[in-house]
C-alpha cells in the first residue's frame, strides 16, 4: 500500500538516481525537516535541549562519522571519544587564540585538525585488520586523553584543567556560552547535522564509498580492481575522524560549556557511539540516526517514567536503567543483529505489501 | 519513525512529571551509584533527613514547606546537567552538586539563569570572590584552605620547620584534584619542601604504579586528594607497603568512614582535613531521632547516620535552610525567589549562638559572609581514625590558613576568569 514504486515513473537520470526514490519517503523526510526546523525551535526550551535534542544531534554526528569508518570502510576504531577530545580542545584553542574568527569557522578548522590526527592514527591500519586495529585506536584513546591532561597548554594553563568556552556571537545573538537560547543551540546542531548528514549520504553513493564498500567486503579483491587501499582507508579515517571531531568540537562549545577531558571524552564514549553504530545498523545513515536516539533518548525516558512518573527512588531508578537498557541491548541483537536501520527496511518491506500477506 | 514514537513518549513523561511549584525546592544531585557512590550516599541522605527535619519538627521554614528533588548524576556532567536543567523550572532556589566537574558546568549557568550555587568545601576555589562569582558561595573552606591547612598541620607536628621533607600528592586526575596542587607549589616556596605529583585517573581502581614510587621514593608525608572508590584503595595500597599511617592525611574528601574501614586495623593513625566536626554527640542527633528516624523517613537505609559525610550532608542542608531564613528576613515574605536566596546566602552569618539554638554547638566555625567574601573563614581542623573504636576525632582544632599565600591565588584566579569569561566586577563597597 504504502511505499509504491507503481505510478513513480522517473524520466530522467536525475530523477532516478535522487536521494528518496520512492515518493512517500520523499514527503515523509520533508515533512520531518520542516517539523525540526520550522517547528521545534518554537517549542523547544532548556531541558529539552539540553537532555535530549542537543545530545542527540551530536552523537548522531558522531555516530555518522564512526559509521563511515567501520560501517562502509570495515576498519573498527575505539578511538572516537579521544578523536571528539581533539575536536574539543582545538575548538577551545581556536577560539581563545582568535577571538574574532567565526563560529562556523571555528568547527569546520577543528574537523579539519581532527581528520589529519585521525589520518595519522588511521596509518597502521595499511598493515593490520579487525581486532588488532580496534586494539591500535584504543592506544590513541589513550594516548589523547593522557596527552590533553598532561600538556597544560591544551587547557591554556587553568588550575583545574578544565576548559570553559567562551562568549561567541552571530548576528548579535550568543550561541556558545550560558546566555545562549536553547532554540539557539538547537539550531545550530541541527543545521551542521542536516548538511553533514546530507554529504555523507551522497559520499557513500559515490565513488569513494564505493571504494570504502570494496575494502571492506574484501581488501585484496579491491586492489586488484583498482581500489587504492591507501586511498581508501585513510580518506575514510580522515573524514571519519573529521565527523567526530565536529561532534567533539560542537559537545565541549555548544552542549557542555566545560569538559575535563578524562571524564566527558573517556572509553565510555568511544564505546556507546560504537554502540550506537552497532545498535542503528552498520553502514547505514539512517541507522546512524537511529541508534544515537536509541542511546541517547533510552536513558532519559526511562528516567522520566521510573523518577518521575513513578515515583521510584532515584538510585533504583538508577540501577534499573542499566540493566533495562543492557536487555533490550541484547535483545535487540539477538532478534535484529543488523540493527534498527534492518528492522525499518523490513518495516518497509511489509508496508509495501500490506494489507495483502504476498 | 522509532524515534518519533520515542519522543512522543518521551513527551507524555516529562509532562507527567512536571509538579507544581509552592514549597521552597532545594535540588539534590546525588549519585547513590557508580564508583563514587561511597561518598554520595551519605551526604544525599543527610541533606535530605536535615529537610525532614525542619518539615516534621517546625513545619518547614517561616510556613513553606521545604522540598527536596533528588536527582541521580552518577557523578557524571552530562547527567548532572540534565538534572540541573530538569529541576531548575521547578522553582529550584540553590544547588549543591557535590562535585567539582559539575560545578563548573553549572557556574555560567548559575549567572545566566540567577540561581545560586553553593559548593562547601569543594568547586572553584576562587569562586570566594564574591565580586567576580555573584552567584556561587564556597564557605566554610575551599581546598586551598585544605592544603594550607594540611600543611599547618605538617608544621605543628615538625615544630614549625618542614623544610628538607618531602610530600608527594595522590590526587584523582580531574579538575578536582589539580585544584590543590598551584597552592602546594606556592607554599612549597615558602616552607623549602618538595612535592612530588602522582595523579590516579578515573575511578582510582588502579594505583598500583603510583604506591609503587610512593615506596620506591618513600616521601615523608603522602596527600591525597581522592574521591569515592579511589579512596579506600588507596588506604589500602598504603597499608599494604606498611607506609606509616599517621603520615598519610587526606582532603576532607578522602575522610570518611567508608574510606577506612575496608583496610581494617591497619588504617588506624590515617588522617584526614575537615571543616566541621565529627561524631552523632550533638543536640540535633536527638531531634533527628525523634522527628526523623523514629517516624521511618529516613533517606536511604539509614545506615550512614552519624558518618563523616553525612554530616557533611547535614551542614550542607543547615546552610541552604540557614541561608534561606536569612532570605525570608530580608525579602519580608516566605516564599522567596533564587535571587532572594542569593541575597540571603550573602548575608549569612553563623555565629556559635546560632550554631548552638540549631543544636549543632561547636559543630563548625563561626563566620560570615559578605559580598568580597564568599569563602567564610576557610578555618580547617585535622581529624584522625581510630580503627578499633571505629570513630573518627578532631586532633586538631579549626585554625585558620595561610591566607597570605591563598588570597593571592584567589585574586589570580578569579580575575583570569572574569576576563574569560566576559563577566563584569561588582563593586563591594
Amino acid at each position: 500500500m504504502y511505499y509504491r514504486e507503481a505510478g513513480d515513473f522517473k524520466t530522467s537520470y536525475r530523477a532516478d538516481q535522487q536521494n528518496f526514490p520512492i515518493r512517500f519517503d520523499r514527503i515523509h523526510f520533508w515533512v520531518m525537516m520542516a517539523l525540526a526546523f520550522g517547528v521545534v525551535p518554537f517549542f523547544i526550551n532548556d531541558y529539552w535541549a539540553n537532555a535530549v535534542f542537543v545530545p542527540f544531534l551530536i552523537f548522531a554526528i558522531a555516530t555518522l562519522g564512526l559509521n563511515l569508518l567501520t560501517g562502509y570502510c570495515g576498519q573498527v576504531s575505539l578511538g572516537s571519544a579521544g578523536f571528539m577530545a581533539v575536536g574539543a580542545y582545538a575548538s577551545y584553542k581556536l577560539m581563545t587564540s582568535f577571538p574574532e574568527l567565526n563560529f562556523f569557522v571555528v568547527i569546520l578548522l577543528s574537523g579539519g585538525i581532527t581528520a589529519l590526527v585521525g589520518t595519522a592514527f588511521g596509518l597502521p591500519s595499511l598493515r593490520i585488520k579487525g581486532f588488532y586495529l580496534a586494539v591500535a585506536t584504543l592506544a590513541a584513546q589513550f594516548f589523547l586523553v593522557w596527552l590533553f591532561n598532561k600538556v597544560p597548554w591544551f587547557y591554556n594553563n587553568s588550575a583545574s584543567g578544565q576548559i570553559s568556552v567562551p562568549r561567541r556571537e552571530m548576528f548579535g545573538i550568543p550561541i556558545t556560552g550560558p546566555e545562549t537560547a536553547a532554540s539557539t543551540k538547537y539550531l545550530v546542531c541541527l543545521v551542521i547535522v542536516f548538511v553533514l548528514g546530507f554529504v555523507a549520504r551522497n559520499l557513500t553513493r559515490g565513488r569513494i564509498g564505493r571504494s570504502w564498500m570494496a575494502i571492506r567486503d574484501m581488501d585484496f579483491a579491491a586492489e586488484i580492481i583498482g581500489v587504492d587501499p591507501l586511498r581508501a582507508k585513510l580518506s575514510a579515517f580522515a573524514i571519519s575522524s573529521f565527523y567526530i571531531g565536529i561532534a567533539g568540537a560542537l559537545f565541549f562549545s555548544v552542549y557542555l560549556g566545560a569538559v575535563e577531558v578524562g571524564e566527558a571524552f573517556g572509553i565510555n564514549n568511544s564505546f556507546l557511539i560504537l554502540f550506537m553504530v552497532i545498535i542503528g545498523g552498520l553502514g547505514s545513515i539512517y541507522g546512524s540516526f537511529a541508534g544515537a536516539a536509541f542511546l541517547i533518548l533510552m536513558p532519559v525516558l526511562l528516567k522520566n517514567v521510573l523518577v518521575g512518573g513513578l515515583g521510584w527512588p532515584s538510585d533504583l531508578a538508577a540501577h534499573l536503567e542499566f540493566m533495562i537498557m543492557g536487555a533490550l541491548i541484547i535483545i535487540f541483537l539477538i532478534v535484529e543483529p543488523h540493527g534498527l536501520a534492518r528492522l525499518w527496511a523490513v518495516t518497509k518491506q511489509k508496508l509495501r505489501l500490506w494489507p495483502f500477506p504476498y | 519513525m522509532k524515534s518519533l514514537k520515542i519522543a512522543a513518549l518521551a513527551v507524555g513523561a516529562v509532562a507527567l512529571a512536571a509538579p507544581a511549584f509552592a514549597d521552597l525546592v532545594f535540588p539534590s544531585l546525588s549519585y547513590r551509584t557508580g564508583p563514587y557512590a561511597a561518598g554520595g550516599i551519605p551526604y544525599a541522605d543527610g541533606y535530605q533527613d536535615y529537610m525532614t527535619l525542619i518539615n516534621e519538627r517546625d513545619g518547614g521554614l517561616g510556613g513553606e514547606k521545604l522540598k527536596v528533588v533528588e536527582c541521580e548524576t552518577g557523578y557524571n556532567t552530562q547527567k548532572g546537567v540534565e538534572c540541573y536543567e530538569g529541576t531548575k523550572g521547578q522553582g529550584a532556589l540553590l544547588y549543591q552538586p557535590l562535585s567539582t566537574g559539575i560545578t563548573y558546568q553549572l557556574i555560567p549557568k548559575s549567572q545566566a539563569d540567577e540561581i545560586p550555587i553553593l559548593t562547601m568545601g569543594y568547586g572553584r576555589t576562587s569562586a570566594a570572590n564574591g565580586a567576580v562569582f555573584k552567584y556561587v558561595f564556597n564557605f566554610p573552606a575551599n581546598y586551598w584552605a585544605g592544603a594550607s591547612g594540611i600543611v599547618n598541620h605538617l608544621l605543628d607536628i615538625n615544630g614549625g620547620d618542614i623544610s628538607g621533607k618531602s610530600l608527594a600528592l595522590v590526587y584523582h586526575n580531574s579538575a578536582y584534584g589539580k585544584e590543590p596542587i598551584r597552592t602546594l607549589e606556592e607554599l612549597s616556596k615558602k616552607h623549602g619542601f618538595s612535592v612530588t605529583l602522582l595523579p590516579v585517573d578515573h575511578p582510582g581502581q588502579e594505583q598500583k604504579s603510583q604506591w609503587l614510587q610512593i615506596r620506591r621514593e618513600r616521601p615523608d608525608y603522602v596527600l591525597m586528594w581522592g574521591w569515592g572508590v579511589m579512596n579506600s584503595v588507596a588506604i589500602q595500597e598504603a597499608a599494604n607497603i606498611n607506609f606509616p599511617m599517621e603520615n598519610f592525611i587526606g582532603i576532607w574528601w578522602s575522610g570518611s568512614e567508608n574510606d577506612v574501614r575496608p583496610a581494617g586495623a591497619a588504617a588506624t593513625g590515617y588522617k584526614a582535613a575537615t571543616f566541621h566536626n565529627v561524631g552523632k554527640d550533638y543536640p540535633i542527633f536527638d531531634d533527628l531521632q525523634k522527628y526523623v528516624f523514629d517516624k521511618g523517613m529516613t533517606a536511604g537505609a539509614g545506615d550512614q547516620i552519624g558518618t563523616a559525610i553525612y554530616n557533611r550532608g547535614l551542614y550542607a542542608a543547615m546552610m541552604a535552610v540557614e541561608g534561606a531564613r536569612k532570605a525570608q528576613e530580608l525579602a519580608g515574605h516566605a516564599a522567596i525567589t533564587p535571587q532572594e536566596m542569593r541575597d540571603g546566602l550573602e548575608n549569612l552569618e553563623i555565629s556559635e549562638e546560632l550554631m548552638n539554638n540549631l543544636g549543632m554547638p561547636n559543630f563548625g566555625p563561626s563566620f560570615k559572609v559578605s559580598c568580597s567574601n564568599h569563602g567564610g573563614s576557610g578555618d580547617v581542623g585535622i581529624q584522625q581514625w581510630d580503627a578499633a573504636a571505629g570513630t573518627w576525632s578532631l586532633i586538631s582544632d579549626f585554625a585558620p590558613v595561610d591566607m597570605e599565600v591563598i588570597q593571592p591565588l584567589i585574586e589570580e584566579d578569579s580575575a583570569a576568569y572574569a576576563a574569560e569569561a566576559g563577566v563584569e566586577v561588582r563593586s563591594c563597597n
